[in-house]
């Protein structure tokens, strides 16, 4: 894989373990917490990771995959993209 | 590093405000399929199509997923076809099955549509352009992807009016053929002034003959972002209005670029041009004419509208060149009616004529566009409204296009219903006075005196 940093969000009713569901899930794959953010509004929690791919032991479409499926689990609304959409809208 | 305000601002503008990519068009140069052999040239141009842009559905879907950002379309656009079929086309019918070719690739590939069933005739046309020309409405009637253009008129070389009165009746006989659908056939062909070469947006996309072999091309939009941000700052300066609408622009045209350059990685094919346009959909909150009025107008089409556009296109086109080094194509607002909501409703309150449509086309990219008019409009009458239009174009040394649906059947006061992203289009009015003898007149009009500049 050539790119490796991804973007993690995670919108939703906010309760307890969210955080350490998704954790657990890149501990287990190998994928590197570079960056984490979490704001609550209104009840509903929002939260923003920057993780680092390149040990993953899986291919990027398994892992949005696979986060989805734990978001549903949990009731959030679980999204992985890749960083560089981000870099190029808001740098210079 | 990013943080989760700009990350949640990114994705509000996909997820609430219609961010997409519009599209992702393969240019593919077919001149070296030449043959004296009409069969062979038809086995040739499917080959080459197929080849050149077998992954192009693909790669689009891995970069929607990747980045969660919409593609809309996936499309193709080739070598005017008049140009390919001339040694060998003998007859309009000759040219209908290289169009089939075309449509048959299409559907092999899964692309949305294929365009290039083009001619170029500004300075005249040739018998082979004639032929091409005289097999449209077949064409347009039985194949399902193709899209034809032909362009008549430049600022260099004048407006061919033999070529305009032709594309009068053409229309005319492919909105007869497809009156079961609303005369839907006509929403697939635009006549141009100075057409570019690398537009990426149908129904008037062509590969043109100044391009390399293949190349690859995007078209954004953003019409709901652009008003969202200026919701943001409603009441203010026309300075704060100008620099809302370049910041949008350049962050909706910098995701158009990064875009393009995966998909021409991952293809290996390079990368051509970003085409900045705002292209509005018949959605709710994706229109151009919603951006008129956030700006300050009851409706498009009141006093202050040509201004307003003018001002809009330009700070698009300004926050736009910053951000990818190269931008081609059309690189404006668009204004269709059928496929954007605000402009229908502007028609429908009587607030939006013909007329005033064409004044707007004199200062935004494109021109007369997905107007449906009454069936009865003559092919004179068709003409001497592709004539203006030509003519605004050539002298003010833009493009400018006329996609016009005489729907078949229907009157001022019905609606034409096209459906998907073409939308549908309450029938206007056409001004009743004659122009036959004008339009019967042969030959051409001369380039304009600021033609002349070598």
């Amino acid at each position: 894989m050539e790119k490796q940093k991804a973007v993690i969000t995670v919108v939703g009713k906010d309760t307890v373990g969210i955080i350490a569901a998704i954790c657990a899930f890149l501990a287990e794959h190998g994928i590197n917490i570079l960056d984490i953010s979490q704001t609550i509004v209104q009840d509903y929690f929002n939260m923003m990771m920057i993780v680092d791919l390149e040990r993953a032991d899986l291919p990027f479409a398994r892992c949005q995959e696979e986060l989805s499926v734990i978001g549903q689990k949990i009731g959030v609304d679980v999204k992985c993209q890749r960083e560089e959409i981000f870099e190029k809208m808001h740098r210079i | 590093m990013i943080n989760i305000w700009e990350v949640n601002e990114t994705n509000k503008m996909v997820e609430q405000e219609n961010l997409d990519v519009r599209t992702i068009t393969a240019g593919i140069s077919l001149l070296d399929c030449t043959d004296s052999d009409l069969d062979r040239l038809n086995e040739k141009v499917y080959e080459k199509i197929v080849s050149v842009a077998r992954d192009l559905v693909r790669v689009g879907e891995e970069i929607e997923r990747d980045y969660c950002i919409p593609i809309v379309n996936k499309r193709i656009s080739v070598t005017p076809i008049s140009l390919v079929g001339a040694s060998v086309c003998r007859s309009p019918e000759d040219y209908v099955t290289l169009a089939k070719t075309m449509d048959r690739a299409a559907r092999t590939l899964g692309v949305n549509f294929i365009g290039g069933y083009s001619a170029l005739v500004s300075k005249g046309m040739a018998g082979f352009d004639e032929y091409l020309i005289r097999s449209i409405p077949q064409v347009l009637s039985e194949t399902e992807y193709v899209c034809s253009s032909v362009n008549v008129g430049s600022t260099r070389t004048g407006i061919d009016m033999d070529a305009v009165r032709l594309m009068g009746e053409m229309i005319r006989e492919t909105a007869e053929r497809t009156k079961e659908r609303d005369s839907i056939g006509c929403a697939k062909l635009v006549v141009f002034c100075n057409a570019p070469d690398d537009n990426p947006f149908m129904a008037g996309a062509f590969h043109g003959v100044t391009e390399t072999d293949a190349v690859i091309h995007v078209g954004v939009s953003g019409p709901g972002v652009v008003k969202k941000a200026l919701e943001e700052v409603r009441g203010s300066d026309f300075e704060t209005l100008c620099e809302t609408i370049k910041k949008t622009a350049f962050k909706v045209t910098r995701v158009g670029q990064l875009v393009a350059q995966e998909a021409s990685r991952r293809l290996h094919i390079p990368f051509g041009i970003i085409d900045l346009s705002l292209a509005p959909t018949p959605a709710v909150g994706d229109s151009v004419a919603g951006i008129l009025e956030e700006i300050g107008l009851e409706y498009a089409g009141a006093p202050g509208t040509t201004a307003a556009l003018a001002l809009l296109n330009d700070q698009v086109k300004k926050g736009g060149v910053m951000a990818s080094s190269y931008v081609g194509g059309l690189s404006g607002a668009f204004i269709p009616v059928s496929e954007d909501q605000g402009m229908i409703e502007a028609v429908q309150a009587g607030a939006l004529t013909l007329e005033k449509l064409e004044a707007m086309t004199c200062v935004c990219s494109v021109g007369l566009d997905m107007i449906a008019v009454p069936g009865a409009t003559t092919a004179e009458s068709l003409s001497g409204i592709i004539a203006d239009e030509m003519a605004i174009g050539m002298i003010n040394q833009k493009t400018t296009a006329v996609r016009l649906i005489p729907v078949i059947g229907k009157d001022v006061g019905e609606e034409a219903e096209f459906g998907g992203l073409l939308g549908r289009a309450p029938i206007m009015p056409v001004n009743p006075y004659g122009c036959g003898d004008f339009i019967r007149r042969k030959g051409r009009i001369p380039a304009p005196v600021h033609s002349f500049k070598n």
